[in-house]
């Protein structure tokens, strides 16, 4: 049996940098903290491949099962004999998966970044930030149990706050960490009362016996009905909405397009690629507590996530912002991600939808880390995030371009690229579940193909700009991570997956299903063929498309409204009728109170303090007078 | 040299001595006249100490020890009470009680 000890390390590894970095590096000069915070993703990202290595073919698998290995375990805080929390790593075939996805990309825009924030105020502190982020993330996907999860999972928040807010002289900047922090804490809140009922209901913090298909936790909590669903579905239900705060589904999207105020390669790291799939992960997490004994929750996810996906879908087409085109496009890729884990059911090829969500989270985040730090490159060229300021760059940047187009087909679900096969799975596995909901994928993945390839065409082709300065190819330090990912997004498709993840940990076959992915790539090309009518050259077509939309291109365009719709609840209503009837009961009902008892306190001794004049004088002859009245009263009393 | 003069004679002397020095307190507003009454009270309590010891206790002298233990604490406080009347008259130049309400309130 080998001992998995040494995983502590990939994640104390970042800590330790972390604190490196954040004390110490403003005493070198700024590359240094650079190549550090690089340096020590670097390791945790070779003992991650090695811990990959070791889990999927070293370890022997029992019954053609894979193993659930604790490899590291401390407990941290003991409340009672029975209720523990611990810290700890846990090694499963999902949780190995995300170590991977996480080192990788985190390590990838590490590099990136040396490049990227050159010259940036700040710069020490944005890597010591990075390397936060990178340990509060891998705390998060290893987690032993729902306790640890939900630590990591606020580190996960406090760190993605601080790094939009990075240019915190921008008011934007500071409005738009804010609004990403308070919706997603109003989404935790949710979460921690479902780990609550969750834990009060089975007795247990635990991963692996919460979700043992045969363990006591899912026999119990199924009885106790609340609303009509049991208090099982509830705490579940409650649990997913962390999920959708973390990954942005509607309703709670509305911070993600915001964050993208942070600097691109935070986007790319934390926006597209890891801490958005939080969500995707904590559902995958505990997934046969959803399949097994809280089917209508499931069913949640599977409607939440293909809403999500279209909508943020139809958005992506209307904007002008590259880097928000690609914050819509993640969230309807995580929508996508969400939908097939609702679609799933349990064991063999059951579990298809399973298998195919976490596939997509593995391709996707290849080549969404890779549109991202494309589009970094790209504003690092232009110093502009609107597509309207760009065009024909395509001569200019050749490594951006080439690798760029990569992610666009990947995205598109191309085949042989890596896309194609993840997305297959997912249509598949839905396609199983409900015709309807198929065909919403099958339009969202046209879709995807038409804006990201008007996206590619309104970059690279088009008009041809009069630049001020001529734009210039991206230093290295910057295009060996784009072109390392690129990589990834070409040939991830080949791994067999499911060899390595399955709802019940034992691995199956599943083959390409040609009568989906036809169809799937027919659309694909098909979104591709009208990206390219309009708008591989500039021609006046979106412009009248758009116009004859009306007001729905309106509606998209302003995000459906859904901002203002925030703004109205929390301003006119929450602000006017509950927190100012609660400020006023406060001030003068509470305060009042107060207010008054002090003020009569106040007028009372106002009144008696003439009594204690200072005057010695008179207090002998307030005493000499009472001596005297008791003398004589004894007397008096003694005579007669 | 007292011989026949009856206890209670002495016991009247040291009463009225008392009251005209609890009197002189009570009524009088100049600090040094305080100071003078309240002497006239330790010294009334003295005669009564000296009085009780020589004519009921003749063998015993603690009435007398007391008595001079008295006249010792008194000359102290004596001597404590005007530096501070000096020290107030110096910063007020006045030494009338009513009017020294510099830290009241």
């Amino acid at each position: 049996m080998i001992n998995f000890t040494y995983t502590v390390w990939i994640i104390l590894i970042p800590l330790i940098f972390f604190i490196l970095i954040g004390f110490f590096g403003h005493k070198f000069k700024p590359v240094v903290s650079g190549i550090f915070g690089t340096t020590g993703l670097f390791i945790s990202w070779i003992l991650s491949c090695i811990t990959a290595y070791q889990y999927f073919f070293v370890v022997p698998k029992v019954e053609e099962t894979y193993q659930t290995i604790i490899g590291y375990n401390t407990v941290w805080l003991q409340l009672t004999e029975k209720l523990h929390i611990d810290l700890g790593v846990l090694l499963d075939p999902i949780s190995v998966m995300m170590l991977i996805v996480v080192t990788t990309v985190s390590f990838m825009v590490h590099l990136y970044s040396i490049g990227y924030m050159q010259g940036e105020k700040g710069y020490h502190r944005f890597f010591s930030e990075l390397s936060l982020f990178s340990f509060s993330m891998l705390g998060l996907v290893v987690a032993t149990n729902i306790f640890q999860m939900y630590i990591f999972w606020e580190l996960v928040g406090v760190s993605s706050y601080l790094l939009i807010g990075f240019y915190y002289e921008r008011d934007t900047a500071v409005a738009a960490s804010k609004k990403a922090f308070i919706v997603t804490r109003f989404a935790d809140l949710g979460f921690l009362i479902g780990i609550l009922i969750l834990s009060f209901t089975t007795g247990t913090f635990d991963f692996i016996t919460l979700t043992d298909p045969k363990g006591p936790a899912l026999m119990q909590g199924g009885s106790i009905v609340f609303l009509g669903l049991s208090t099982m579905t509830w705490s579940m239900i409650l649990v997913f909405m962390g999920g959708m705060g973390k990954s942005a589904m509607f309703p709670l999207h509305i911070w993600l397009p915001d964050a993208m105020e942070g600097p691109t390669p935070v986007s790319a790291l934390i926006h597209a690629a890891t801490m958005v799939v939080a969500g995707v992960y904590l559902v995958a997490r505990m997934f046969p507590i959803y399949v097994i004994s809280a089917p209508v929750a499931l069913d949640v996810v599977m409607y939440v996530g293909a809403f999500s996906s279209i909508f943020a879908a139809i958005i992506a087409c209307t904007q002008f912002d590259i880097k928000r085109v690609l914050a819509y496009s993640t969230l309807s890729q995580i929508g996508m991600m969400m939908f097939a884990l609702g679609v799933s059911g349990y064991g063999g090829h059951e579990g298809l939808g399973f298998m195919a969500s976490m596939w997509h989270l593995f391709t996707h985040a290849f080549f969404k880390a890779l549109l991202f730090l494309g589009a970094g490159a790209i504003i690092h060229a232009v110093h502009s995030n609107y597509t309207y300021d760009m065009g024909g760059l395509r001569k200019h940047l050749p490594i951006t371009h080439i690798t760029f187009l990569i992610a666009c087909l990947t995205i598109a679900g191309i085949p042989p690229l890596s896309g194609f096969f993840s997305k297959d799975e997912i249509l598949a596995a839905g396609h199983h579940k409900s015709m309807l909901l198929y065909i919403v994928e099958m339009i969202v993945s046209g879709l995807t193909a038409f804006y990201m390839f008007r996206l590619y065409y309104l970059i690279f082709w088009g008009k041809t700009q009069h630049y001020h300065h001529t734009p210039h190819e991206a230093p290295k330090v910057m295009t060996i991570p784009l072109i390392f990912l690129a990589l990834g997004a070409v040939f991830t498709g080949f791994i067999p997956f499911s060899e390595f993840i399955s709802t019940d940990l034992k691995p199956f076959e599943s083959h390409l299903e040609l009568g989906i992915a036809i169809p799937a790539v027919l659309v694909g090309l098909i979104g591709i063929a009208i990206a390219t009518i309009l708008y591989r050259k500039e021609t006046t077509i979106p412009e009248t498309i758009s116009k004859s939309l009306g007001g729905f291109y309106q509606a998209a365009y302003h995000k459906f409204y859904i901002d203002e719709v925030y703004l109205f609840i929390t301003k006119k209503i929450i602000f006017n009728y509950i927190s100012h009837p609660v400020a006023w009961f406060d001030r003068h009902i509470v305060d009042g109170t107060m207010n008054g008892i002090s003020w009569v306190t106040n007028q009372v001794s106002d009144r008696i303090k003439g009594f204690q004049s200072g005057q010695l004088q008179q207090y002998a002859w307030v005493f000499v007078a009472g001596a005297l009245a008791l003398a004589l009263a004894f007397i008096y009393l003694w005579t007669f | 040299m007292f011989e026949g003069v009856p206890l209670t004679w002495f016991l009247i002397v040291a009463t009225i001595m008392f009251f005209i020095g609890i009197y002189g307190f009570l009524v009088r507003r100049n600090l040094i006249t305080i100071l003078m009454s309240l002497e006239l009270i330790l010294i009334s309590v003295c005669i009564n100490f000296v009085a009780f010891n020589k004519l009921l206790y003749p063998q015993h002298l603690e009435g007398m020890f007391f008595t001079v233990f008295i006249i010792a604490v008194a000359a102290a406080e004596a001597s404590v009470a005007i530096a501070i009347i000096i020290n107030i008259y110096r910063r007020l130049v006045d030494i009338d009680v009513e009017k020294m309400k510099e830290m009241k309130y």
